[in-house]
């Protein structure tokens, strides 16, 4: 049984369908990583699979109990943070997870342990006093974490839990979820960062409303979409790199070259070997330095699958 | 797993953390309504006394003798007893219909009475003499009171001359003020009072209860949890009508020590009975706040039910005299039976033998608005 079934997932806002059609199987332990743009519908989405937005269409199952039938069995199941910190600024962090805990019927000695255990796993002791409007971003966020997973829930939804923090909170709290996945929690995380796209075990892609991609990151890279067969990925780095684009692009079974930093990613057919290639660019000029054999990072990926589908729906209409 | 109170110790624990910090809310509830029954109570004496009156007596000007405007023994009599009435506090005497005219118009005179030239002979000639009381009528409350006193006081002088000497008035008329016999404003104003200060605060303190972590966002991390709507709420509830009961002794403190106002039944029941109206007040508060999207909101729909309750209640306008239709409505307000409860109990010593059935309405009232607010919170959930 997995951890997350949906299926033609549906939610409509009036003639708006900001979810449309979206299936997708998530396993017991998977991180998750569910990415989009802004307003594609991600939040939607986890607000459906939490229960607490009903579904216009379509089916979800969270632990094998369908969102439809008993939204309330599906929270007893799951931790949730959302997007926007949610916890009582006016209260102490450890009032917050005393509340939290209570509220899912843990008390007395069991509640102790088990905010003695996540304040622990967190590292947030040091503020147990403090109240949590006062705390900074990364801080905030530990503790909204803390007070979703108090109740062990075998599946945690994390809606951009890193957004509006520093890097080093950043891998901070990256590591505590690997850590707990190796605990058999499975996480359902949104985020716009691709470094932490590239940390996922499975990802989707979702594009106003409608899962473009769905698979491993390697499997996504490897998508016949990205790399078209009969071609292959290289990455040029080249003094004058602007030139060096300039006579790139002019060079026969080029299909395409962009700048990244300090060199260019090309797309270039196979009979376009990598020496032929450098001694092509050097004839005509260019302070070729090195070039490499290219696998596409996710934003290529992302990028491509996007622009594939616009012009895709851009036709249809 | 399906009780359907679940969450109701937490939320409590939690609401009773955000009272403390709110300090704001705190002296809200606690100042505000102390100030207000002191304002009340010390500025506003709806007996009416003193009015200031200004005379102009032009009886004295036919006689020859004398400055004009010093009347006639007559004209003089009847100004003592006016004075006397207490209703009547001479300011001025005045000497033409223009000056008298002015001081009405100022404002400086409530009443002007004039006293004709021809006064004291049309009494001697048993002419009808006349005297014309002029009334300032912006306050109705003030003229009729002065309209009735010298009307009262014209007709006795009347009787006093028509009656030959000796005889007795063959039927008198003796008012008796039951349950508060000095007629002192306070007493009748302020166990009412009592009702319409506990209504705003606690409608106020749980109007916000709700809107408040809608608008935080802290409302939605709240319903992914397995706390029930009638747990939530009740938890919601609870502090505060604890805060309520604190805040309803305190009120009554205050007017029994402070303004000295006589309670002549049991002040215990008078706040067991209280906590019903508590109750549906802290109801229909909560109920306002599921309506709510935003704070302002919240406000506006709570001042929207505070005060038409204020007016239906009977507080300022007797239910008895209001149009059928209003008294019907009043009848769905609870601020008119804890009103009728507090008067009762304060001034009437009334006892739970009168008082239960009114309490009864209160808590059904209660009950059916928590249901109602339960209904409307359960389809915010899912
Ligand atoms: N309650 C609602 N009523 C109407 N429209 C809504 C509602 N909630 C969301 N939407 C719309 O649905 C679309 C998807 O919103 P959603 O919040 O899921 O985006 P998102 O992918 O989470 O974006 P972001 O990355 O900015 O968080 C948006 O266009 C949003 O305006
Ligand atoms: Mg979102």
């Amino acid at each position: 049984m997995p951890a997350i079934r949906a299926e033609n997932l549906v939610r409509r806002f009036g003639d708006f369908t900001a979810v449309d059609g979206v299936s997708f199987t998530v396993e017991k332990g998977e991180i998750f990583g569910f990415l989009g743009p802004n307003g594609s519908g991600k939040t939607v989405t986890i607000k459906m699979l939490i229960g607490i937005l009903p579904l216009s269409g379509g089916a979800a199952w969270v632990d094998g109990i369908d969102v439809r039938v008993d939204p309330e069995g599906v929270r007893n199941r799951i931790g949730y943070m959302s997007q926007k910190f949610s916890l009582y600024d006016d209260l102490t962090v450890l009032e917050n997870l005393r509340f939290y805990g209570k509220v899912y019927g843990l008390q007395g000695r069991l509640l102790n342990r088990k905010i003695a255990a996540v304040i622990e796993q967190n590292e947030i002791g040091d503020y147990r006093d403090r109240l949590a409007g006062r705390l900074s971003g990364g801080w905030k966020q530990r503790l909204a974490l803390g007070c979703a997973m108090l109740h062990e829930p075998k599946i945690l939804y994390l809606d951009e839990p890193t957004a509006g923090i520093d890097p080093v909170a950043r891998r901070q709290l990256w590591d505590l979820l690997f850590q707990l996945s190796g605990q058999g929690i499975t996480f359902f995380v949104t985020t716009h960062y691709m470094d932490e796209a590239e940390r996922c075990s499975h990802l989707a892609y979702i594009h106003y409303g409608k899962l473009i991609a769905d698979g491993t990151p390697e499997s996504l890279r490897a998508l016949p979409d990205i790399t078209p067969p009969g071609t292959r990925r290289f990455e040029i780095t080249a003094g004058e790199v602007t030139t060096a684009l300039n006579i790139a692009r002019r060079i026969e079974g080029m299909r395409s070259a962009t700048i990244f930093g300090r060199s260019i990613h090309a797309l270039v057919d196979d009979s376009l070997g990598q020496e032929q290639l450098a001694g092509a660019m050097r004839a005509r000029g260019a302070r070729v330095e090195e070039i490499r054999p290219l696998t596409p990072s996710l934003e290529d990926v992302f990028v491509e699958l996007t622009c594939r589908h616009q012009r895709m729906t851009g036709a249809a209409a | 797993m399906n009780n359907p109170f679940r969450g109701l110790g937490a939320i409590f624990y939690k609401e009773v953390i955000h009272a403390r910090r709110d300090r704001l809310a705190i002296m809200f509830s606690f100042i505000m309504p102390i100030l207000q029954m002191t304002i009340l109570g010390a500025a506003i004496d709806t007996n009416i006394r003193q009015v200031p009156t200004v005379v102009l007596d032009e009886s004295g000007a036919s006689q020859t003798a004398g400055p004009p405007d010093r009347g006639t023994a007559d004209s003089r009599a009847l100004l003592d007893r006016l004075r006397n009435s207490d209703t009547f506090r001479i300011i001025k005497y005045v000497h033409s219909d223009r000056e008298l005219n002015e001081e009405m118009v100022t404002g400086r005179a409530r009443v002007g009475v004039k006293i004709p030239v021809n006064f004291a002979r049309d009494l001697l000639d048993g002419r009808t003499a006349q005297v014309m009381v002029m009334v300032d009528g912006s306050d109705s409350a003030v003229a009729g009171q002065a309209v009735n006193v010298s009307g009262q006081i014209g007709l006795d002088e009347s009787l006093r001359r028509i009656l030959p000497a000796g005889t007795v008035v063959p039927i008198e008329v003796r008012p008796k003020l039951m349950f508060n016999p000095d007629s002192r404003s306070p007493n009748f104003f302020l166990p009412g009072l009592t009702a319409v200060l506990l209504l705003f605060v606690t409608t106020m303190l749980t109007a916000f209860s709700i809107v408040r972590e809608k608008e935080r966002g802290t409302l939605e991390q709240l319903l992914v949890t397995p706390a029930r709507p009638l747990g939530i709420l009740l938890g919601k509830i609870m502090p505060y009508f604890a805060l309520g009961v604190l805040e309803l002794c305190a009120i009554l403190l205050f007017m029994r020590f402070v303004f000295q106002v006589p309670v002549h039944g049991s002040a215990v029941l008078l706040v067991l009975i209280s906590t019903g109206y508590l109750f549906v007040n802290l109801t229909i508060g909560t109920l306002i706040s599921t309506k709510a999207n935003s704070q302002a909101e919240a406000m506006q729909l709570a001042m929207m039910t505070t005060l038409p309750s204020i007016f239906l209640s009977g507080y300022i306008f007797p239910r008895d005299t209001m149009p059928p239709v209003f008294y019907v409505l009043s009848y769905f307000v609870p601020a008119t039976y804890m009103v009728d409860i507090a008067r009762g109990v304060i001034l009437r010593g009334a006892g739970i033998a009168e008082l239960w059935s009114d309490a009864a309405v209160m808590i059904l009232f209660g009950i059916i608005v928590l249901l109602l607010a339960v209904r409307r919170f359960t389809r915010m959930i899912v």
